[in-house]
């Protein structure tokens, strides 16, 4: 679980590399104008790319969360071997939960 | 053999250093920002240009912006010297890792002017 959630850490963060392309976008159309925030909120109705943005957004809160747990290890906080499967287990379980929340936000 | 020559402050302890306090600036932004959507169920365009607009906030957002550059970089540079090796990509991997690097720094560069338009354009 610990090596999959650094993984995870890893593949998530090259998502946001290439995905936070798509926040600029929509926050570039919804702050130009009435016409292009409308715009913004049509692309939002559409199936695909509210999954896309899904997608993206389940990254950085993943990515968010595991950044969480590596500074609280830089602080010795769950750098056992227990420990560090505890916190694994936890931040893959907060994650699952804040991106599903997310979701539910989004749809 | 990987050199640190093309590490973003030159060393690794810097990169280190570096990579945290980005991180906690844009998670302190990004928190920000999700809560304003947050409490703001119904979102109008004047709403998310009032937000954004103030002075303090295009500040917060300029330093956002550069953290990301600088976070992505590091983590970027990291990836590559850890998958674009001899050992995955033989003999021509440091040609391969340079063009890649190269590719990153473009799409940071572009998202950065990209970036201070967005914020200082409104």
């Amino acid at each position: 679980m610990a090596a999959l959630a650094s993984i995870a850490h890893r593949v998530t963060g090259v998502m946001l590399f290439v995905g936070i392309a798509l926040l600029f976008y929509l926050l570039d159309l919804g702050l130009g104008s009435e016409e292009s925030f409308a715009e913004a909120v049509a692309l939002l109705d559409e199936p695909l790319p509210k999954l896309i943005i899904w997608g993206v957004l389940g990254a950085l809160i993943f990515h968010l969360v595991a950044g969480v747990k590596s500074l609280l290890l830089d602080f010795h906080v769950g750098s056992s071997l227990e420990g560090s499967r505890i916190a694994s287990g936890l931040s893959v379980a907060i994650s699952a939960v804040l991106i599903g929340m997310a979701g539910v936000w989004l749809w | 053999m990987v050199t640190n020559i093309t590490s973003f402050g030159r060393s690794g302890l810097s990169d280190f250093i570096v990579q945290r306090v980005s991180a906690i600036v844009i998670a302190v932004y990004t928190l920000c920002v999700a809560g304003f959507f947050l409490v703001n169920p119904g979102m109008t365009h004047e709403a998310l240009l009032g937000y954004f607009s103030s002075l303090p906030m295009k500040m917060f957002s300029t330093l956002a912006l550069l953290s990301t550059a600088a976070h992505a970089w590091i983590g970027m540079w990291t990836v590559g010297t850890d998958y674009i090796r001899g050992h995955y990509f033989g003999a021509h991997a440091t040609v391969y890792r340079m063009f890649y690097q190269f590719g990153c720094m473009f799409v940071l560069f572009v998202y950065v002017l990209w970036g201070l338009l967005i914020f200082w354009g409104i």
